[in-house]
């Protein structure tokens, strides 16, 4: 591990918060609105740390249990990541799939305390979010089989790493394909515009946000800072796939890293304030869309 | 120069992914004048020496396929005002992913073509996904102004595979083949607004009432 990489890691969970707070801003300065600070976040985390918790009596440990298990397995996925565009804190063959599984447990936690709560809302609102995920992760496998075929490397460290600014002459169009596919399961994945949209509060459309509703005090800090983060990953991956960090040095990489990750929160935000949301029945197809991109990608590898 | 045309194959197919992908007619008609506009690009690209030849192929084709068709199309449905495609007998997730396997399937099948050298190797498997992307819109949606887009991607594909040979066949062929499609369109055109009048839908599942 070394000093860089620590650094990078570090800088990347701390200014996770801001990045939810750039897209809304963004889009409350394009709808003529002033809206909430960039930073809002930071504020609202360090609210609810000093508040109590309150359980309802039909919840279980599995309630408790919940952030907890959300916000160690999304840590966790950030190690595998290779942040500064060489190799990972953490990472082994076929760490690939150990990602899209972390993310999935932390998932399943917080489907799982939403049916613990026993409230019909959070029940449909769990519903919902499973079967997004579920047309998610056949388009994250498939942008990750790009990537695969097109570097040669099984884990996370070289499908983003060296091997892949090597890639690039070759696979171009692949990767392009990929880094879109990847961007439309950000969106997917992280709650936003056309998916689901962060700012609505009423049950029957909310995805995401009513899981969360019997959530209080540290529990939602620990949810929504979980949440910031896993927005912060897939811009990362989003950002390692279309510039490839091993060109620059590890210090410039996390710059351009970090650069990269603004932009994506901007570009939401301009995504969320022209685009409306789409009708439920409408999000499969989305996702649909998404696995296509990626598995014309994997055909063009193919040939 | 290969480079520029493998990109704009590559945007030939997410157009067509694009088309079957969306239910607004509007939206349809503009991703087909789209792929019209980039086709006319693609001689250009194909074959760097610019003989009065393939000028003539790629302005002939950008004035007819992304001008003057969308635009016809466009008004069409102004005087019909239809909207949306409303039940396709495929849903659009369905025919997105059979999308996904046609492409999948030709370039499979490209691979085992004999044919002779062309420039670059995407441009017999982009047109064999093309005309079934095509086909798939033309038999699986049922209003009669999808359908008339449909045989405008089919007849798109088999563009792209006749530029493999764009150097051979005569100037005059290919003009005929600009109107052709034209006068298709315009037929169809006219066809679809006397259904429209005289059924007040765009169906063409109401078709089969037709008495005199």
């Amino acid at each position: 591990m070394t000093a860089a990489q620590l650094v990078t890691l570090l800088a990347v969970l701390l200014v996770a918060p801001a990045l939810p707070g750039l897209a809304t801003r963004t889009k409350s300065l394009l709808t003529g609105r002033r809206g909430a600070p960039v930073l809002q976040l930071y504020a609202d985390l360090a609210k609810l740390l000093r508040k109590g918790v309150v359980y309802s009596r039909t919840t279980t440990i599995v309630f408790r249990a919940a952030p907890t298990v959300l916000t160690a397995s999304v840590l966790l996925a950030a190690l595998l990541l290779p942040l500064d565009g060489r190799a990972p804190i953490f990472g082994f063959t076929g760490d690939l799939v150990a990602f899209a599984g972390l993310l999935g447990l932390g998932r399943f936690a917080l489907v799982l305390a939403g049916l613990d709560t026993g409230s019909s809302f959070e029940g449909m609102g769990a519903s919902r979010e499973v079967t997004v995920a579920a047309f998610a992760e056949p388009a994250l496998l498939l942008s990750f089989t790009v990537l695969v075929l097109a570097t040669g490397s099984l884990s996370l460290g070289g499908m983003l790493g060296v091997p892949l600014a090597a890639a690039w002459s070759t696979a171009g169009p692949s990767l392009v394909l990929a880094g879109g596919s990847l961007f439309m399961l950000l969106l997917a994945e992280n709650a936003r515009v056309p998916i689901d949209d962060p700012a609505t509060h009423l049950e029957l459309t909310m995805i995401h946000e009513v899981i969360v509703l019997d959530h209080s005090g540290p529990d939602l800090a620990l949810i929504l800072y979980a949440g910031a983060v896993k927005f912060a990953l897939f811009a990362t991956l989003v950002v390692s796939v279309l510039v490839p960090l091993a060109r620059f040095d590890p210090w410039i990489a996390m710059v351009v890293l970090l650069a990269g990750l603004a932009l994506i929160g901007i570009l939401v935000g301009v995504i969320e304030a022209t685009m409306a949301r789409l009708r439920m029945d409408r999000i499969p197809q989305f996702l649909v869309a998404a696995s296509a991109l990626a598995g014309f990608g994997v055909i063009l590898l193919l040939r | 120069m290969t480079n520029f045309s493998d990109l704009l194959l590559l945007l030939v197919v997410l157009t067509d992914f694009w088309v079957l992908g969306t239910t607004r007619l509007s939206s349809v008609i503009r991703a087909a004048a789209v792929q019209g506009a980039i086709l006319a690009a693609l001689p250009v690209a194909l074959h760097p020496g610019l003989s009065p030849h393939i000028l003539g192929l790629g302005i002939g084709t950008l004035v007819v396929k992304a001008i003057v068709l969308p635009a016809f199309l466009h008004r069409a449905i102004r005087e019909a005002s239809v909207r949306r495609e409303v039940e396709p007998v495929i849903g659009f997730t369905a025919s997105l992913l059979i999308g996904a396997v046609a492409v999948a399937l030709s370039f499979a099948i490209a691979q085992r073509l004999p044919l002779p050298e062309s420039q670059t190797a995407l441009l017999v498997p982009v047109a064999l996904a093309t005309v079934i992307v095509g086909l798939i819109v033309l038999t699986t949606r049922s209003k009669a102004l999808t359908q008339v887009v449909g045989y405008l991607i089919l007849e798109n594909g088999i563009y792209v595979f006749g530029l493999s040979q764009a150097e051979r066949v005569p100037f005059l062929v290919d003009l005929g083949v600009l109107l052709d499609v034209f006068v298709g369109v315009f037929i169809m055109g006219i066809v679809v607004f006397h259904i429209n009048r005289e059924f007040d839908s765009l169906s063409s599942a109401r078709l089969t009432e037709l008495k005199d």
